[in-house]
C-alpha cells in the first residue's frame, strides 16, 4: 500500500482503500501526471515532428518560398502554387501515372496474398517452409529488389534473364524499361512491388483465416454446400472482410508513397513518374521550391483523404468496425 | 519450426472431403511458386560471386565455374566505395530507431490504453489522426523542419524524426487493451505503481508482440530509401541503401560488386527473418489488425 498513501492527497487520507477507485474514475491531477509521463516524450515528438511540419508545409504553399523555410511577407502568393501545381502536365501526368499503378497493383497484391494465405492452409505437407520461402522477401529492401530486377531479370540486353528466356523462343531482346511504347516497365515494377509486398499481407489472412471457427464449415457441410469455391465464396470471404478492408487500404496507401522502385528502376522520366517523385525533384531538387512542393504534398493528402474515405464508404469499413 | 499456436487449421478443407489428387495439385504450385520466389535471391548470390565477363556473357550460366569468393573483400577494400561506413550507418541508425520507438511507443502505447484520465480519449484520437496522413506526405516539411534544425547529413536527422511513428502507438494500444487486465491490478494491489506494473510485469510478459515490433521497425529503418537519401547529403552520412542506389544508378562501380554489395546488404535482416518470423508471425496476429 506504500503507493496509494504516497499519492493520496493530504486531505483524503481518512478515506482508506476506496481513495485510488474515487481517482480513477474522476481523473484527478495525479492521474494526468502519470499519463502524460508515459505518453509525454511520444507525444512532444509527435508535435514537433508531424504536427508542426504539417502546419509549416501548409503556411509554405501559400509564398513563393525557393530555396528558404522562411519566406518573407512580400513572397506571398495566395493559391499561385496551388493553381500551377494543377496546371502543370508535369504532376498531373504523375497522377495519371499513380492511378494505372495502382490500378494493377492494388487488385493483384489482394488477390495473390490471400491465394497464397489459402494454398498454404491447405497444404500438409512443408508448410513452415513454404511461409518462410513467400514472406522472405519483405526482408529485401525496394532498392535491392530493383537492383536484381533491372540489372539482372528485366535487363535489356541478352543476359537478362527474362530475355534469355525469350531467346529460347526465338523472340528478339526486349527494351524493358527505356521504351514507353509498349509500356513493359509496368510489368517490371508490378512484380517488384508483389514479390515484396505479397509475404506481408499473405500473414494477415492467414492470421484471420485461423479465427473462422471450424463449426461453420461443417454447418456448411451438413447444409450440402460443396468444398472449395461455394464454401469460399459464402463463408470464407464474408469472413475475411474486416481484414479484407484493412489490407485493401494498406495496400492503397503505400501505393501512393511508392517512390524507391520508380526512382531506382526508371529515374526521374516523364512517362513513368509517381506523384512522390515529382514532388522529390520539385522541392529537393535543384530547384528547391519549397512552396510548390508543398502544395503539391497537400493536394495529394487531400486526394488520399478523399480516396481513403470513398474506398471505406464503399467497401463498409464503418460496418466492420461496429461489430 | 513448426510454431505451435500458427499451425493452421486446414480451414475451409475437411479431412476427407479433399482428393488426394488436388493435395498433390496443391503441393506443386506452391512449390513451383516457392521457386519463382527464390529467383531474385538466387541471382544475388550468382552474380556477387561471378565475374562481371560472367555476367554479361551471351549465354545462360547457373553458377560461376569458379566463384569469385574474393569480390566481398575487394568491395571492402575499395576506397572509392564506402561500404563499411554506410552499413555501419544503416546499423546505427537502425538499432537506435528500434530501440527508440520500442520505448516511446509501448509507453506512449500502455498510457493511452491503461492510465484512466478523463482526456486520454482526445489524445488518442490525435496521434490516431496522424495515420490518415501517409509519412510520405510529410517528407517535404519534415525536411523542412530537419533541415532548420541543423540535422541534415546527421545521424540525428536520419533517427529523430522516425521515432514518433503513430502507426506502432496505435498497434501498442491495441495489443495492451488486450493485455489481462487481472495481472495488472495484482500488481497494483501489491504496491506497484502504474510505472512499475508497466516494466515487471507488462512488458516481460509482452515477448512477442514486443519481438514482432522491435522486427518491422528494424526492418522499415534498414530498408528506408525516401528520408536517407533526403537527409543524407555528404556520403559519409549515406545509409546502405542510399549506398547502392547510387552505385546502381549512377554506374560507378562493376556488375559484380554491386551484387556483392547487395549481398551484404540483406544479410542482416535475412538472419533476422528466419530467427524471429515466429515471433513476427505471433505478434502480427496479436495486433488489432486481424480485424
Amino acid at each position: 500500500m506504500a503507493v496509494s498513501t504516497e499519492t493520496a492527497a493530504p486531505g483524503t487520507a481518512g478515506t482508506g482503500g476506496r481513495a485510488p477507485r474515487a481517482r480513477r474514475r474522476t481523473g484527478g491531477w495525479r492521474t494526468a501526471l502519470t499519463f502524460w509521463y508515459f505518453v509525454g516524450p511520444f507525444f512532444i515528438g509527435l508535435l514537433v515532428f508531424t504536427y508542426i511540419p504539417v502546419v509549416w508545409s501548409a503556411y509554405l504553399s501559400f509564398f513563393d518560398a525557393r530555396n528558404t523555410v522562411t519566406p518573407l511577407p512580400e513572397d506571398f502568393v495566395g493559391f499561385g502554387n496551388y493553381a500551377r501545381m494543377l496546371q502543370d502536365a508535369a504532376f498531373t501526368d504523375s497522377l495519371v501515372t499513380f492511378t494505372v499503378f495502382a490500378a494493377f497493383i492494388v487488385p493483384l497484391t489482394f488477390a495473390c496474398s490471400l491465394a497464397l494465405a489459402l494454398l498454404l492452409n491447405r497444404v500438409r505437407l512443408m508448410r513452415a517452409f513454404f511461409r518462410s520461402v513467400f514472406f522472405l522477401p519483405f526482408a529485401c529492401s525496394y532498392v535491392v529488389a530493383s537492383l536484381v530486377w533491372k540489372m539482372s531479370i528485366f535487363n535489356g540486353v541478352r543476359y537478362g534473364m527474362a530475355n534469355s528466356i525469350l531467346d529460347l523462343f526465338g523472340i528478339e531482346d526486349v527494351p524493358w524499361l527505356f521504351d514507353p511504347n509498349p509500356p513493359w516497365y509496368w510489368l517490371v515494377i508490378v512484380t517488384l512491388r508483389l514479390w515484396i509486398q505479397c509475404g506481408f499481407y499473405m500473414i494477415l489472412f492467414i492470421a484471420a483465416l485461423q479465427q473462422i471457427p471450424e463449426h461453420l464449415y461443417e454447418a456448411a457441410y451438413v447444409d450440402g454446400a460443396k468444398p472449395g469455391w461455394q464454401t469460399f465464396w459464402h463463408i470464407t470471404l464474408p469472413q475475411l472482410r474486416a481484414t479484407s478492408v484493412a489490407v485493401l487500404m494498406l495496400i492503397l496507401i503505400a501505393a501512393y508513397q511508392a517512390f524507391d522502385e520508380f526512382y531506382n528502376l526508371i529515374g526521374n522520366q516523364a512517362y513513368a513518374r509517381p506523384p512522390l517523385m515529382y514532388l522529390y525533384t520539385t522541392a529537393l531538387g535543384t530547384q528547391q521550391d519549397l512552396g510548390r512542393g508543398s502544395a503539391g504534398a497537400l493536394i495529394l493528402a487531400l486526394i488520399i483523404a478523399i480516396v481513403t474515405v470513398l474506398q471505406g464508404r464503399f467497401l463498409g469499413f464503418g460496418n466492420a468496425e461496429e461489430k | 519450426m513448426a510454431s505451435r499456436p500458427l499451425r493452421a487449421k486446414p480451414v475451409g478443407y475437411r479431412p476427407g472431403i479433399g482428393s488426394k489428387g488436388a493435395n498433390v495439385a496443391v503441393f506443386i504450385i506452391l512449390a513451383v511458386l516457392a521457386l519463382l520466389f527464390l529467383i531474385p535471391f538466387y541471382l544475388i548470390l550468382r552474380n556477387a560471386f561471378a565475374t562481371d565477363q560472367e555476367i554479361t556473357a551471351p549465354g545462360w550460366m547457373w553458377f560461376s565455374p569458379d566463384p569469385a569468393w574474393d569480390n566481398l573483400s575487394r568491395l571492402f577494400d575499395d576506397p572509392s566505395v564506402p561500404m563499411a561506413r554506410s552499413l555501419l550507418n544503416s546499423a546505427i541508425v537502425a538499432v537506435l530507431t528500434t530501440a527508440g520507438t520500442l520505448f516511446l511507443c509501448t509507453t506512449a502505447g500502455y498510457g493511452l490504453a491503461r492510465v484512466p484520465w478523463r482526456h486520454a480519449n482526445k489524445v488518442f484520437y490525435l496521434v490516431l489522426a496522424t495515420l490518415m496522413i501517409p509519412g510520405a506526405i510529410t517528407f517535404v516539411p519534415s525536411f523542412v523542419m530537419v533541415s532548420s534544425l541543423g540535422w541534415l547529413s546527421d545521424y540525428r536527422g536520419l533517427i529523430i524524426p522516425g521515432l514518433f511513428s503513430g502507426f506502432a502507438a496505435f498497434l501498442c494500444r491495441q495489443y495492451f487493451l488486450g493485455f489481462p487486465r487481472e495481472l495488472e491490478e495484482a500488481a497494483r494491489v501489491d504496491g506497484l505503481s502504474h510505472w512499475g506494473a508497466f516494466w515487471r510485469i507488462v512488458i516481460p510478459n509482452s515477448g512477442s508482440f514486443l519481438a514482432a515490433i522491435a522486427v518491422i521497425t528494424f526492418v522499415g529503418a534498414w530498408n528506408s530509401f525516401l528520408w536517407p537519401l533526403v537527409i543524407g547529403r555528404s556520403p559519409d552520412s549515406w545509409t546502405v541503401q542510399v549506398a547502392l542506389s547510387t552505385f546502381l544508378t549512377a554506374q560507378t562501380v562493376s556488375l559484380s560488386q554491386l551484387f556483392a554489395a547487395a549481398l551484404v546488404a540483406i544479410l542482416p535482416l535475412v538472419f533476422v527473418f528466419l530467427f524471429l518470423q515466429r515471433f513476427l508471425v505471433q505478434g502480427v496476429a496479436q495486433t488489432g489488425l486481424k480485424g
